[in-house]
């Protein structure tokens, strides 16, 4: 039996509550959540790496945008409760980027300019989960919201899909990132609540 | 609920009794959940008001389109009940035993966590220099205005909206020339916190990039629509 709040009655927006997972309100603005100042890097300073696997393989800007890129349409969660419907997003897939690294890791740590780190299972990012993503609604990244590029795994809460995103650390182990040494879920599926340690 | 005390015609502070809560650290928050009769719910975060040790307090915000803030602030008397959870939050927390000096900066309701490190310095007491900058749109959306003057910190305010006739102290956004009139100097390297919306914290983040001050010091947090 849960206490009730005597006299609340709530706002009930209505969202399709098969898209909406436990906890979460809809927003339509597009908060934003990071733990130290923004940085700006400009493009030509700007590469994405991954290291791990059999040989370290490497993107300038120029040669990442010049890899095929997927335009989606995608539902956001974040853990401090809003979600966020029908988010239109550009990018590269992890697939095609992954698809060049020859490595049987089953984890990665994503790492961003600022230092941030996530963790993820390699399974999560691969099969169409997750993009490198440099446009948000037709338009270049912010860099408050993560440009010049961010990770976008959407189907985890969204301190997973790292803003300023600077490349992939393949492992294999399971290692935790910033937020998941800071009292947030290793894994963060929003669908099963697991927002803090211990969910 | 056990108390509350109304700080702002839009703010209140809530007094809370919470059998089993485990003590927190300056700066963390905590998840408030609103049970309706027919089993609707609502949650959302709320920066932890009191410091470590005292009576649990949060300190609220109204949203007039939010959906928990209204009820929190107009609704909730004393004896009613909800769920909280937490202390959560590991990074944005200020430990007495740092020996850095502690530059807060807060933009309206962002004082609230700032708040609690300002308590905890006074109650253990430390003698850490600290110093808050606060940012508010009048002087009467001032939060805790009167605790400020005496709680041993230095507090400078700008008034960004609205000054009271005769006010001598800053009326204008914080800026660069701002922070370098007021902020420790980058050579002493303190230890920054900066808490308020987005706008706001990217500029007084800036602003001290700007001075000397590096990335690692500043840690922020940022609030968007939390109703």
């Amino acid at each position: 039996m849960p206490i009730i709040s005597r006299g609340f009655h709530g706002k009930r927006q209505e969202g399709p509550s098969d898209r909406v997972p436990p906890g979460q309100y809809l927003t339509d603005d597009f908060p934003v959540l990071s733990a130290g100042p923004t940085p700006h890097t400009a493009l030509e300073d700007w590469s994405f790496s991954i290291h791990g696997g059999a040989e370290p393989v490497s993107w300038t800007w120029d040669e990442f945008r010049q890899l095929p890129t997927e335009t989606v349409t995608v539902d956001i969660h974040c853990v401090t409760k809003w979600s966020k419907l029908d988010t239109s997003w550009e990018g590269v897939s992890v697939d095609t980027l992954l698809d060049a690294v020859d490595h049987d890791a089953a984890y990665l740590l994503a790492f961003s300019d600022g230092g941030y780190t996530t963790n993820l299972p390699v399974e999560d990012v691969t099969g169409g989960r997750a993009w490198v993503a440099f446009a948000y609604g037709g338009e270049p990244l912010e860099p408050e919201h993560g440009g010049p590029a961010r990770l976008l795994v959407p189907h985890l809460y969204f301190w997973k899909s790292a803003k300023w995103v600077r490349g992939l650390s393949l492992r294999d182990e399971d290692e935790p990132g910033f937020w998941e040494s800071n009292g947030y879920h290793l894994y963060g599926d929003p669908w099963r609540e697991q927002r803090y340690w211990g969910d | 609920m056990a108390g509350a005390v109304q700080e702002t015609p839009r703010v209140r502070t809530l007094l809370l009794d919470a059998p089993g809560w485990a003590d927190h650290r300056a700066g963390q928050h905590l998840d408030v959940r609103l049970t309706a009769e027919d089993g609707y719910q609502a949650e959302r975060s709320y920066s932890i008001a009191s410091a470590p040790g005292e009576e649990l307090a949060i300190t609220i915000e109204r949203l007039d389109d939010g959906e928990v803030s209204p009820y929190l602030v107009d609704e909730a008397a004393d004896g009613d009940q909800f769920e909280v959870r937490g202390p959560i939050g590991g990074y944005f927390v200020w430990d007495a035993s740092d020996p850095r000096p502690i530059l807060l900066v807060g933009g309206g309701s962002g004082v609230v966590p700032l708040r609690s490190m300002a308590r905890h310095r006074e109650r253990v007491g430390s003698g850490t220099p600290m110093k808050l900058l606060y940012s508010s749109r009048t002087w009467d959306d001032v939060i805790y205005r009167d605790e400020l003057e005496t709680i041993g910190i230095d507090v400078v305010y700008t008034l960004t909206r609205e000054q009271p006739p005769g006010w001598t102290g800053y009326a204008r956004r914080i800026d660069r020339e701002l922070l370098e009139e007021t902020a420790w100097p980058a050579e002493q390297k303190p230890r920054v916190f900066v808490c308020g919306s987005t706008r706001f914290v990217d500029a007084a983040a800036d602003g001290l990039l700007e001075l000397g001050y590096e990335p690692g010091w500043i840690r922020t947090e940022r609030f968007g629509a939390t109703g």
